[in-house]
């Protein structure tokens, strides 16, 4: 009866799909060529949108501007250094939580409370855990005989700052989906291992570790995606400021640089496309690994 | 963990003289609620707070109900240009959201439509990935029942209103939960469109206050807890939908 499409039924069909369809089009799609053109722009008249020429001015502006390369250096410390302890951390939350049923799901609804909460608030409050004389992290510090840090005004602490702070505020997410995976793996496996004589470390190597290696792939990309985009965390942890000495200027607070308080449009999309390059080479890397290493 | 948390709180009822003592103190002598006046007092946190209702209920209604019926023409209904379609639908998940921020801002503004609601709630009434999350689910109510309810005379639409939808019910409170959280925390896109003060969300108020209250760390907390408490207390109501959510989407996006 509906098996096959008919004219009919792709009539009723695109029906309802339009109302979805005129947003996404509008707000997703055509952006995304645009982006794409404007990165070309290298007249272009933002008040009328009128583009006088094309050319690849904004690549060559972009390429050779000290300040883009600081930014994907910054980014990509941010990655490396958010990404793989956040996952090491969580992998080890989700274990003892799923481990250790007492308690469990208070400590789960705590994790995730950062992960509902908003960025900016949270990055306010952590502003003020970073103070330097008056913060909390100075002093616990301080109970252990360290030297108060100048987290937020020095440039050399400003991403350490940060990346403590990305951590705490992304745990809850990843433990989550350990948790979703851990669940899955089929308790035949540990009880086979028991009979067999496997020690915990050893059913943690060969049976956890390799069971979880999807979902560990999963947490890994999306959280190096959305590591790549960090955006609201910098801008409220240093007031509206890239860090210290543009020490924590990151790829996507350049394009909004470029683009919201130069008004460099086609500057800014072309950051955009080498945004976009990069996070697509990282990913596919990734894939590439995770068919090499991963095995389901 | 929850230690920003609970700081956050105890500053905001401190006086000025606690905020800044060491050690820290963690329960204030005589709690000022006051701050919380005070800080409502210098910055308009209810306006602010009504524009984030009012923005975080209106795109969320719009999106439940263009994703409602875009899910349900691909899970159950076939026609030309199906596959076509939902392939360029995924493939846009793939481009970072902020490379659309600056057409987009181009769009809106040609369209008259910078520093209005307009510009906060129309981007955002439809999404990708809760038509796919959604279709996911749409997809396990049988087809017979469908045929059933065709054979009974029931038109499509019927059917999708009164039994799809309380069929794939908890999915659908999972993308609303998620939606109302992302909305209400989004922040560099309502920073963008608007100028005016009187259309600001919470968090770009918030923001703005930062530079407006200065070292009135007392005052900051007390607004940091305005913007974090609604949240806070969805979560905790609903954490069992917000966790399923992110799972699904997690496991299958």
């Amino acid at each position: 009866m509906i098996e096959k499409p008919t004219l009919k039924s792709t009539l009723r069909a695109w029906a309802y799909i339009a109302p979805m369809i005129a947003i996404i089009g509008v707000f997703n799609i055509y952006p995304i060529l645009k982006s794409l053109a404007m990165s070309f722009y290298s007249d272009y008249n933002f008040y009328q949108d009128v583009v006088y020429a094309y050319g690849w001015d904004n690549f060559i502006q972009i390429f050779n501007d000290s300040n883009l390369f600081l930014a994907i250096k910054n980014t990509f410390i941010f990655v490396l250094g958010v990404v793989p302890l956040s996952i090491m951390l969580s992998l080890g939350i989700a274990l003892l939580l799923h481990n250790v049923q007492f308690l469990s799901g208070f400590f789960r609804s705590i994790y995730f409370l950062p992960f509902v909460t908003s960025t900016v608030a949270i990055s306010i409050v952590w502003n003020w855990i970073y103070h330097s004389r008056y913060g909390l992290m100075n002093y616990f510090l301080g109970l252990f005989g360290v030297d108060p840090i100048n987290w937020i005004t020095d440039p050399k602490y400003s991403m350490l700052a940060l990346v403590i702070m990305a951590i705490w505020k992304g745990l809850g997410f990843n433990i989550i989906l350990f948790l979703v995976g851990l669940n899955n793996i089929d308790k035949g496996y540990y009880s086979a291992a028991k009979v067999d004589g496997a020690s915990d470390l050893q059913r943690f190597t060969n049976i956890t570790v390799p069971l979880l290696g999807p979902t560990t792939f999963l947490v890994t990309v999306m959280g190096v995606i959305s590591s790549f985009k960090v955006f609201d965390e910098v801008y409220s942890l240093f007031q509206g400021r890239p860090g210290p000495g543009n020490s924590a200027l990151t790829v996507v607070y350049y394009i909004y640089e470029k683009f919201y308080t130069e008004y460099q449009y086609g500057v800014a999309a072309a950051a955009g496309i080498v945004l976009f390059l990069i996070i697509l080479v990282v990913t596919l890397i990734q894939m590439a690994y995770n068919k090499k290493f991963v095995h389901y | 963990m929850l230690i920003p948390f609970i700081w956050m709180v105890s500053t905001s009822l401190k006086t000025p003289g606690e905020t800044v003592a060491m050690p820290p103190v963690w329960i204030p002598d005589i709690l000022q609620i006051g701050n919380y006046a005070e800080a409502f007092e210098a910055a308009p946190f209810g306006r602010y707070f009504l524009n984030s209702v009012f923005v975080t209920v209106l795109s969320t209604a719009g999106e439940l109900i263009t994703t409602i019926l875009a899910a349900f023409a691909f899970a159950k209904i076939e026609f030309y240009g199906k596959n076509i379609l939902f392939t360029l639908l995924i493939a846009t998940m793939m481009v970072p959201g902020e490379i659309l921020i600056i057409p987009n801002f181009v769009t809106l503004s040609n369209m008259g439509l910078i520093n209005t609601y307009a510009a906060l709630i129309v981007p955002y009434l439809a999404s990708v990935f809760s038509v796919f999350m959604l279709k996911q689910s749409f997809q396990s109510v049988p087809k017979e029942l469908h045929y059933a309810a065709k054979v009974d005379g029931c038109s499509d639409f019927r059917f999708l209103w009164t039994i799809m939808v309380p069929l794939a019910k908890s999915s659908i409170v999972a993308i609303t939960i998620l939606k109302i959280i992302g909305s209400w925390n989004a922040f560099m896109w309502p920073l963008i469109v608007t100028n005016d003060r009187a259309l600001r969300t919470l968090p770009v108020g918030l923001q703005a206050f930062t530079t407006e209250a200065g070292t009135q760390y007392e005052l900051l907390m007390a607004a940091a807890t305005i913007v974090v408490i609604p949240m806070v207390i969805v979560y905790l109501f609903l954490q069992k939908y917000i966790i399923m959510g992110i799972s699904k989407s997690g496991l299958k996006g």
